[in-house]
């Protein structure tokens, strides 16, 4: 049911965790099934120099929380900002369509976060 | 890789006794059964001496019994026959919240077509109250319908008072037994169960067989029309092989029970106390003691269901969840709802039904592996911080010893 890029993420997910005193925090509920996904940011001179995610969810919400990760590291804030959850559940070969709300929350979290960030 | 199959509940093997026997009442004893040849007679004996021995196994006649399509189909012929029926005496059903879909969402059908239905509610270990049950009874109350033994929970409902109960006020009975037929005792005479649905793939029958017993005198209107086969309760050519197969592993189920039982009971308080101590903020859902013999299921707090099974199936273990995630409506199991248990802990619920091929040494294997799953997952869990168990820890140490 889920493509070999989801398995990889799930059961070997990047940048779990959390980051002492963070520059943004971002987390959202899935109002669908109850789960929850948290991401931290480190920002320095406008770029994510680190980034960390905890989620409580399926395998997919673990897999899209993990992507959308490693696909900002390193960015601008701008260029994170652009990635949209249609982006992350591309970058993952796609997801059943029951599981795709699950993608929502990464990117919505993301955002958050950066949000969280401009507004200190 | 080591597999462990632990996921009886959903469906078994087919054991290789009723493999051999089903395979040539493919190739061989093909015949139809109710031709008058040779080939349909033979086909006709197989078919009687598994309503025979199906019968016997719940002390019922081999003319209460009739062949289906498996559990699902036996519960609709019985709660819509039997209320079609019975209609010109009232319009009123009783059953709980914790049946199957097969139940529920038939009891949803009759809703909408004016019959009306009490579900009753379930304590916190998915058993009904005997009092409530009485006091749902209307005048108009036709049916009852009241499963054995829940499938999600393993719990096992006191049907013997239920059926004093049903007696006593002349209603009519019917009792989902899919998760109990063939594992512990069942006597529809001494239970008053005038109606009961079984399904062969939960005893290592092939899938897509099932009977109703149907106790003689209960009137029931038919759902199907056609031919003549089961004296017109259920037309269709009779599915000969998936019925001599049933016949077959209801017989060996029976000679079975006392021993498996007890085996089985072994190996789930093994598994239930191995994970309540291995792994903590852990809890049994359902009964500890009214339980199904190789039923286990706990809530592990703080991690989700889905990506639990999917960490054990890497591992070559095949459970089951109630979690949202893993229903295709994306809504947590309405079992664990009804027994009042919180989402976030419904969650994290795993199934673990243990069947004929388990060992001792599968449940040593799950015992290995699940509690590093576990706490990968929490690892991971936004809802979990390693600090408060700590100190949670403390203070009971302290509450103790105080
Ligand atoms: C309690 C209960 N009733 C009914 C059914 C449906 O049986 P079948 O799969 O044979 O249609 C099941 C099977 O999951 C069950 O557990
Ligand atoms: S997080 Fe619940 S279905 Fe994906």
């Amino acid at each position: 049911m889920y493509t070999d890029k989801v398995m990889d993420h799930f059961s070997n997910p990047r940048n779990v965790g959390e980051i002492d005193k963070a520059s943004g925090i971002g987390e959202v509920g899935n109002a669908k099934c109850g789960d929850i996904m948290r991401i931290y940011l480190d920002v320095e001179d406008n770029k994510i120099k680190d980034i960390k995610f905890k989620t409580f969810g399926c395998g997919a919400a673990i897999a899209t929380s993990s992507m959308v990760t490693e696909m900002v590291k390193g960015k601008t804030i701008d260029e994170a900002l652009e990635v949209t959850n249609k982006a992350v559940a591309e970058a993952l070969g796609g997801l059943p369509p029951a599981k795709m709300h699950c993608s929502n929350l990464a990117a919505d979290a993301l955002h958050k976060a950066i949000e969280d960030y401009k507004s200190k | 890789m080591r597999r462990v199959y632990m996921d009886h509940s959903a469906t078994t093997p087919v054991r290789s006794e009723v493999a051999q026997l089903v395979t040539g009442y493919f190739t061989e004893t093909f015949g139809n059964a109710s031709s008058v040849h040779a080939y349909g007679r033979d086909a006709r004996k197989g078919v009687e001496n598994a309503r025979e021995q199906i019968a016997s196994l719940i002390k019922a006649k081999p003319e209460e019994i009739f062949f289906t399509s498996g559990g699902t189909e036996a519960d609709n012929m019985a709660i819509i026959g039997t209320v079609m029926a019975n209609r010109d005496k009232g319009k009123h059903i009783i059953t709980t919240q914790i049946e199957h879909h097969a139940v529920l969402d038939t009891c949803h059908y009759l809703e909408k077509q004016g019959f009306e239905v009490t579900y009753l509610p379930v304590s916190d270990d998915a058993n009904i109250d005997l009092n409530q049950l009485k006091n749902a009874i209307r005048e108009d109350t036709i049916l009852i319908t009241i499963m054995h033994v829940n499938n999600e929970v393993g719990t096992i409902l006191p049907i013997k008072e239920v059926g004093q109960i049903a007696k006593e006020k002349n209603i009519i009975l019917h009792v989902d037994a899919v998760q109990s037929f063939g594992k512990i005792p069942i006597d529809v005479n001494e239970m008053n169960i005038d109606l009961l649905s079984a399904s062969g793939h939960k005893i290592y029958a092939p899938k897509g067989i099932g009977c109703l017993y149907l106790r003689k005198g209960i009137k029931l209107s038919p759902l199907f029309f056609g031919g003549s086969q089961e004296r017109k309760r259920r037309p269709g050519t009779e599915n000969v092989p998936g019925i001599v197969g049933f016949g077959l592993a209801a017989e060996l189920a029976g000679k079975e029970m006392e021993a498996e039982s007890i085996r089985l009971t072994m190996l789930r308080d093994k598994l239930i106390d191995g994970i309540l101590e291995k792994i903590p903020e852990s809890q049994l859902n359902g009964s500890r003691t009214k339980r199904l013999p190789g039923h286990v299921n706990v809530s592990l707090r703080y991690i989700e269901g889905e990506s639990l099974l999917l960490m054990l199936d890497m591992k070559g273990i095949a459970a089951s969840s109630g979690s949202a995630c893993t229903s295709g409506s994306l809504d947590p199991s309405h079992v664990l709802m009804a027994m009042g248990i919180c989402h976030e802990i419904a969650h994290g619920s795993l199934r673990l039904t243990l069947g004929k091929i388990n060992t001792e040494g599968d449940i040593d294997y799950v015992l290995e592996v699940l509690p590093e799953i576990v706490e990968k997952l929490r690892s991971m869990s936004p809802l979990f911080n390693s600090m408060q168990i700590e100190n949670r820890e403390e203070c009971s140490k302290c509450t103790l010893t105080k």
